[in-house]
């Protein structure tokens, strides 16, 4: 059973503990200085010099503590040695050629990453080695740059989200989707979380895997093939048990859902209204969440400036109402001054954090998405208010020629009477064929429902497809043609 | 003091700060202040050209529709180079000297990982792509999965955790898991006093009871306390190896087998695996699950806090019930992934997914490069000089820092140093920031927490002799001043952009946003953006 | 009135079934400059021993044990804005919140003033 031999490769390959290999240690050490390694500067004679120092007679000697048993005499065999820059390339580069990318196909895949076009400045800048090689802005003095860009990132993020504060970032969408039911948890002191039907599936998955060790109740619902959102079951699903009320924004299948109105069926009995968003640049032209009554927002940030990287890393950005700061999760950075009066910027609030509160800490995160954050930030500042308008819009004009040119394809129709930049089309089988049929073609024609909702047949004729800046009209007439010419030889 | 250092350059400090002359920008040569984006740019900018809009918005999205749009300041490409270029000089980074953080592994980046994880067949990839259309990048997932295995002796690995902490949830989880399987509860993990933060709050993150064990005089894990502790409501012990005062736990072994032997699980805190990667396999240890901080030990940059990356090896007993997706590798050389589509017949012990896709893809692809330039010999000669770069530390500083541990044999690859010796008034932290003076960035303080006023100095195998001496001289050199009861380290930094920050401030009245107004244009309402 | 001291330093000043809780100026110097205090809810019913309230510093956030069980009456109001009063008049302005006891016998384990002088003199 291939769930036992979780992610291995075949046991043949596996080494076995056992006598050194062939090649005697001296004779490595001499290869290893003039091969190896363009990584490591120590040369013999440093190495010799320095055990002098410590008074050692070799490195074996410094690893005394560890068991002889557990010592390997050797590199471990069966494993490739060291290899040059070139080689290496080499290796990467065929793996990398395996992969249709999404530059070189028409390409209409969303739900939850989304390709946008990412200004050249942004990799460019995020590559200056003062940014990308720095840790953890703990020395404040010293680390200006990063703080300062923390900073910014959180008030763009806060006046995105319409929200008040907004902290330095948290690993992506779906684990700061968890991480805002837990705060709600606090706030309220209560432990039951009613999620929309229209929560990324995905989403929903990290939520019920931490809930099923932790104790939280999450009233969950599939979404339902409906021109629009589960909002009314929602709202119906809301009592005095609630803590947080979790909506996708827009949702899963590209519909949005009415906030304000859950928002005040939450604030009855005292419930959060917890909004998720996947795609940020829809707040260029749709109202923002925190405008909406909605008490924390979190979501995915990859869109502005990160990039598909098949999955990650990604950026989840998370922000809320002033009184509940101190029960954020994450990093924060605040303003301040230093001891000559200048203004500058610290990493602060920390005591609700797991280096100081240990178990009682708001989350056990520590490392978040810096990097990322920077990215996002900057392709936020080369957009601005207006830019990010201007975005979304070409992103919804697209999307709306989309729709209209997948209309005309028999047997194909158009599920939403709403929608920002992704909506759900039905098309007469199941959409998980279609995909890979398309695929076939070289086309990468969007996400089908039944590979998020195997379990669901009724979604399975669902095709949620994208369309941005990136898409152009070739790409369009592309994917209709070949989705025409898949679905006539299916009913063939 | 302020003698000449190894470039000759001469600092001037007047009596008052004031010796310097003002300057009317604020800026002193090459140290540039630089405003925020908020006071630099108007709404009515911005750097990135677009078509215009092709429709009007739907008719049917009326009531959804922004009044107003988002008060955010918009920069042309060359403001914006500039605010982030003047930004990135007000940082220290490994790219500019050692950053010998302890526990952090803050080893040189290689290059050639960020060329590759650039390649466009692993960064314009979707994560729901057709697994037929992404094969590579699930290769390179497997190839990674597969050398981490090697590695570290272990059965599994579970690739999605997406940073250390996140790890440690995963590995925690499936203790979890396995002890529900069992039909048993045990609510308790037993954690060392000397473990990082984030092993007890993840420990309480992942619904277990948190109690401490003690550690013996010479800072390793007091067996005799932990097997006292042991019973049938233990689930299981995190320990840290090599440990957080820089220590391999000789008694591993012995841990691991009276932990089994009680019913409980091993997690070990794998943040100091540069210690011992290609020297030893944890494996061999008894370990059950341990995450790997591919941005310490396999070198993917750690980005001013993140994206970091945390796989974590599983023994065979907590194998199967590690999340989704995962991939496997098929006779044909093809590699599937198995999501929920699968799980019922292929996994059906694991639980549901950590994270929304594959974990941090672009992190693997670095790690992957890195271990490929490497090798299994490469990887063990990281260890060794990381080790000896370490001890070459602890032993030419020991006779003017104190270090609590140094008598009870070498240190791993980190050395640990406290304030004991240094003169009433002065702290570790002065130490810290008269190094910064110094050019360089500190070392880990006041952590870990069972040391008074812990230093603790990592090195890393990415040093050379001549860069450590350098290093090293510093070091002593601040330890000299401190001893000499020199005041002017109190104040310490000088030189760096910022003075002392005051924190106190900061955390009484927070200020975490710009409360300043964007100058904009009047908008026009978002209808109109079409022109239509 | 009488206060009564707690080896985890906090006061208690006892007023018929009232009390007022603090923690001690020993307390508060140990911790250095607060920047936050949380307070319990009004209303709360606390048993002795328990964790009520933490008080932030920079680097530390410490745990105010309720030295005796009861239901919280009142909590400081000035503090929200003002925790560095908790330095400044730890034992007087700086009090945390009021409590009814539930059981005065429990002031039987807390000390009086010269026993707690002599128990941080200990420390």
């Amino acid at each position: 059973m291939l769930g036992l031999t979780y992610a291995r490769t075949p046991s043949t390959t596996r080494c076995a503990r056992g006598p050194p290999p062939p090649m005697g240690e001296d004779l490595l050490a001499l290869l290893r200085t003039e091969l190896l390694m363009r990584y490591l500067p120590l040369t013999p004679a440093d190495r010799a010099e320095m055990l002098g120092v410590i008074g050692a007679t070799s490195v074996d000697d410094l690893f005394s503590d560890v068991p002889a048993a557990a010592r390997l005499a050797g590199p471990i065999a069966g494993l490739p040695n060291h290899a040059s820059e070139m080689a290496v390339e080499r290796h990467m580069a065929a793996l990398a050629g395996k992969n249709l990318s999404a530059g070189a196909a028409p390409f209409f895949l969303g739900a939850g990453a989304y390709r946008h076009h990412i200004p050249a400045s942004v990799d460019h800048l995020i590559q200056r080695g003062e940014f990308l090689t720095a840790y953890t802005p703990y020395q404040p003095e010293i680390a200006q740059g990063t703080l300062q860009v923390l900073f910014e990132f959180q008030t763009q993020v806060a006046r995105l989200y319409g929200v008040d504060v907004a902290n330095a970032s948290m690993y992506d969408g779906s684990t700061a989707c968890w991480e805002a039911i837990v705060m709600a948890g606090r706030v309220t002191r209560r432990k039951k979380a009613v999620l929309s039907g229209g929560l990324h599936p995905h989403y929903v998955s990290c939520v019920e895997t931490m809930a099923r060790f932790t104790g939280e109740t999450i009233d969950a619902r599939k979404p339902v093939l409906e021109a629009a959102p589960d909002d009314d079951a929602v709202i119906a699903a809301i009592d005095g048990e609630t803590a947080s009320v979790v909506v996708q924004y827009p949702d899963i299948l590209g519909r949005i859902p009415d906030l304000a109105a859950i928002s005040a069926a939450t604030q009855v009995v005292g419930a959060l209204l917890v909004v998720v968003m996947t795609e940020p640049v829809a707040l260029g032209l749709l109202e923002a969440p925190g405008h909406l009554g909605a008490d924390i927002v979190v979501g995915e940030g990859q869109s502005l400036g990160v990039g598909l990287q098949f999955g990650g890393p990604y950026l989840g950005l998370f922000g809320c109402r002033e009184k509940y700061v101190r029960q954020m999760p994450g990093r924060l950075c605040g303003q301040t001054v230093d001891a000559d009066g200048r203004r500058g910027f610290v990493l602060t609030l920390s005591t609700r954090e797991q280096h100081i509160r240990r178990e009682k800490a708001t989350s056990n995160i520590c490392t978040n998405s810096g990097l990322c954050a920077l990215a996002f930030s900057i392709h936020m500042s080369l957009l601005g208010g207006e830019g990010l308008a201007q975005l979304a819009a070409v992103n919804h004009g697209r999307a709306q020629t989309l729709a209209k040119r997948l209309a005309q394809v028999p047997g194909v129709s158009v599920l939403n009477d709403a929608w920002f930049n992704e909506f759900t089309v039905i098309l007469p089988g199941d959409a998980r064929e279609v995909v890979r049929s398309l695929a076939d073609k070289g086309v990468l024609g969007g996400v089908s429902l039944g590979r998020l909702y195997p379990e669901a047949g009724d979604l399975h004729g669902g095709l949620l497809v994208t369309a941005t800046e990136t898409t152009t009209d070739e790409d369009i007439e592309a994917l209709a043609t070949a989705l025409g010419e898949v679905l006539k030889g299916a009913a063939a | 003091m302020n003698a000449p250092n190894a470039s000759g350059w001469k600092p001037e400090l007047g009596p008052s700060g004031t010796a310097s002359p003002v300057t009317s920008s604020g800026d002193r040569g090459l140290q540039l202040e630089e405003p925020l984006i908020f006071e630099l740019g108007t709404g009515a900018n911005f750097g990135v050209d677009l078509d215009a809009p092709e429709a009007a918005p739907l008719a049917s999205l009326g009531r959804f529709l922004r009044k107003d749009k988002a008060a955010l300041p918009g920069l042309t490409e060359p403001e914006a180079v500039r605010h982030y270029t003047r930004l990135s000089r007000q940082n220290y980074a490994i790219d500019l000297g050692p950053f010998p953080l302890g526990s952090c592994t803050m080893k040189h980046n290689p290059r050639l990982n960020e060329k590759m994880a650039r390649l466009p067949g692993f960064a314009d990839v979707h994560p729901l792509q057709p697994v037929q259309s992404v094969q590579g990048a699930l290769g390179v997932i497997n190839q990674l999965a597969f050398w981490l295995i090697e590695l570290t002796g272990m059965h599994g690995v579970a690739m999605t955790p997406k940073a250390g902490a996140h790890g440690e949830l995963c590995g925690l989880l499936c203790i979890k898991a396995a002890i529900l399987a069992k039909g048993e509860d045990r609510p308790v993990i037993l954690v060392p006093e000397s473990a990082h933060g984030t092993n007890p709050a993840t420990a309480a993150f992942a619904g277990f009871r948190v109690e401490n064990i003690p550690a013996t005089p010479a800072g390793r894990v007091d067996l005799a306390a932990l097997k006292a502790r042991l019973g049938p409501d233990v689930a299981g012990v995190m320990i840290t190896n090599p440990n957080t005062c820089g220590l391999f736990e000789p008694e591993m072994k012995d841990i691991s087998d009276a932990v089994h032997a009680a019913g409980g699980y091993v997690y070990c805190d794998g943040a100091n695996f540069n210690a011992i990667v290609g020297k030893v396999r944890p494996g061999d240890l008894g370990v059950d699950a341990m995450h790997i901080n591919l941005h310490k030990t396999f070198s993917t940059p750690h980005g001013g806090g993140g994206p970091g990356s945390g796989p974590v090896v599983l023994s065979e007993a907590l194998s199967p019930f590690g999340p989704l997706p995962f991939t496997a590798r098929q006779a044909d050389g093809t590699i599937r992934l198995i999501e929920e589509e699968d799980a019922p017949v292929e996994h059906p012990q694991g639980f549901g997914r950590m994270t929304a896709f594959h974990g941090q893809m672009g992190m693997f692809t670095r790690a992957l490069t890195y271990i490929l330039s490497h090798g299994a010999d490469g990887l063990r000669q990281v260890a060794e000089d990381a080790v000896l770069n370490a001890n070459y530390v602890l032993r030419s500083l020991e006779d003017v820092l104190d270090a609590p541990f140094a008598a009870s044999g070498p240190c791993m690859h980190e050395a640990l140093f406290s304030d004991d010796n240094l003169p009433d008034g002065f702290s570790t932290l002065d130490v810290a920031k008269g190094l910064i003076d110094e050019g360089f960035h500190p070392m880990t303080v006041y952590f870990p927490l069972v040391v008074h006023g812990a230093m603790l100095v990592e090195p890393t195998e990415t040093e050379s002799k001549q860069g450590l001496d350098r290093l090293i001289g510093s070091l002593r050199a601040v330890a000299e001043r401190a001893l000499a009861g020199d005041e002017s380290l109190k104040s310490a930094p000088h030189y760096a952009p910022r003075r002392r920050l005051d924190e106190t401030q900061a955390a009484r009245k927070p200020v975490l946003t710009w409360q300043g107004h964007v100058q904009q244009p009047a908008p026009p309402i978002p209808s109109e953006i079409g022109g239509s | 009135m009488s206060r009564y001291f707690s080896k985890d330093h906090e006061w208690i000043d006892v007023d018929g079934d009232t009390g007022t809780v603090g923690i001690t100026d020993y307390a508060q110097g140990q911790l250095g400059d607060i920047t936050f205090v949380e307070l319990p809810a009004v209303g709360q019913a606390v048993k002795k021993g328990e964790s009520v309230s933490v008080v932030d510093s920079v680097k530390a956030a410490s745990d105010v044990y309720t030295p005796v069980s009861g239901e919280v009456t009142d909590a400081n109001p000035a503090l929200a804005d003002a925790p560095e009063l908790v330095n400044a008049d730890a034992e007087t302005g700086g009090w945390l919140f009021r409590i009814k006891l539930a059981d005065a016998g429990e002031l039987g384990d807390l000390m009086d003033e010269a026993a707690y002088k002599d128990y941080v003199d200990g420390l």
